[in-house]
């Protein structure tokens, strides 16, 4: 009887627009699909630096060379924000990393695709980092706290990520026609797995209508894909780049592009981790967490050290 | 410090802090997240590195977490009660002559 009394008390606090704090009263329920959804969120920015990362070393100018370092180190700085983020509803953050380099956690499914060319920079900047500032803008007006203001701080810095993808996308669809192939080959490749990055359909979505009912999400993944679509659709156009999909029409009534069907085998392939990537880069996480062990051994041993002479000094 | 934790994979995750930045000259501090760090000195680095890339600080205060005392939510209502009954505090609460500017 209580709970359920403690159950609609909250409720009522989500439908009045409350922001809910780490230490409030909150169902289990609430925390337990907060702390999955969140260290998915932050195992995708950690994992997401590995495709572009792959490129750093060969970028084509330093100026280009500067902007990837940046935007990778951003990913890195949004999984930080994320992971601690989490934190406030009570994982502990080994935890949380130890199932990614055990291969148990989820990250998006973009991320197992492998970046063949330099144009997937550009086009990864400027579909999947389009596509996250879609997802992330709801998530900014998210019911928890820690986790909207990581998101708030996060879309600032997507708007470069996006950008910097946007201008060398059509640098290339206006250079040779040796580049323009090279990022119609790419946007040829990355705009399906774009695509599912939303996720299922929102009736294969069990979770989505409780993450709504909870304030976390405001839009479902249609809605939000639909969004993505008719905003990138104008800008493919307006570069001259075409979009591979035969049944893309542009519906007056509605405003909206009426686009084809996802290939779901594909995309529960891929979730299921059987995608082109997914062992590279988790051989890639693990070895990047083995390699920096001695690092973090070594800082902590120095603080140690440090607050010893200190205290003898006293 | 793994030993604290518990740690069964012996990897330590370092202590847990609190970043406060201060975004301009003469603005008060506010709460930006937090991060792990080993030792106060590293905090102030792995602060600067994680949340000020676009100069958004002049200045900033880490704190171990295990440091900050916080008032609980669900004290929200009672913790609070004492500024409940006392509109008096505000200037809304008075009625006074309007006073023009011009003098007469
Ligand atoms: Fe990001
Ligand atoms: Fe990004």
């Amino acid at each position: 009887m209580s709970d359920q009394g403690e159950q609609k008390s909250f409720q009522e606090r989500i439908d009045n627009g409350e922001t809910i704090e780490p230490k409030d009263d909150m169902p289990d329920r609430y925390r337990k699909q907060l702390i999955r959804m969140m260290s998915q969120h932050a195992h995708s920015e950690v994992v997401g630096m590995l495709p572009e990362g792959n490129w750093i070393t060969r970028a084509p100018s330093l100026r280009r060379k500067m902007i990837l370092l940046s935007k990778v180190q951003d990913e890195a700085g949004h999984g930080l924000y994320l992971y601690s983020a989490t934190e406030t509803l009570g994982a502990s953050r080994q935890e949380v990393i130890d199932q990614l380099l055990e291969g148990k956690a989820k990250y998006s499914s973009i991320f197992n695709y492998p970046t063949l060319s330099w144009a997937d920079v550009a086009v990864i900047g400027w579909l999947v980092d389009g596509a996250a500032i879609i997802n992330q803008t709801m998530l900014a007006r998210s019911s928890y706290g820690p986790y909207s203001r990581a998101m708030v701080r996060i879309c600032k810095e997507e708007s470069f990520h996006k950008k910097q993808g946007y201008e060398m996308v059509a640098k290339m669809a206006d250079g040779t026609p040796e580049q323009q192939e090279m990022i119609q080959d790419a946007v040829d490749r990355w705009w399906w797995p774009t695509l599912m990055m939303f996720g299922p359909h929102d009736e294969d979505s069990p979770n989505s209508a409780e993450l709504i009912k909870w304030g976390v999400k405001s839009k479902t993944n249609d809605e939000l894909r639909q969004s993505f679509v008719d905003r990138h659709i104008a800008e493919a156009h307006e570069v001259g780049l075409e979009i591979p999909d035969d049944e893309l029409e542009y519906n007056e009534e509605t405003g909206h592009w009426e686009f084809g069907e996802i290939d779901w085998d594909e995309f529960w392939n891929v979730v299921k981790g059987n995608g082109p990537m997914n062992k590279e880069r988790i051989k890639a996480r693990r070895e990047a967490h083995e390699n920096g062990k001695w690092v973090r051994e070594a800082a902590e041993e120095y603080a140690r050290k440090q607050k010893l002479s200190k205290e003898k000094a006293s | 410090m793994s030993k604290e934790n518990g740690n069964k994979s012996e990897d330590t995750q370092w202590p847990l802090w609190e970043v406060f930045t201060q975004p301009r000259d003469g603005k008060p501090h506010e709460h930006a997240g937090s991060l792990h760090a080993p030792d106060a000195e590293k905090a102030l680095e792995n602060a600067r590195d994680v949340y000020t890339r676009r100069k958004e600080a002049v200045n900033i205060w880490v704190v171990p977490s295990d440091q900050i005392v916080a008032s609980k939510g669900e004290d929200e209502g009672p913790f609070f009660d004492p500024a409940d009954d006392k509109p008096y505090r505000h200037p809304q609460f008075y009625s006074v002559p309007r006073v023009s500017k011009r003098r007469s």
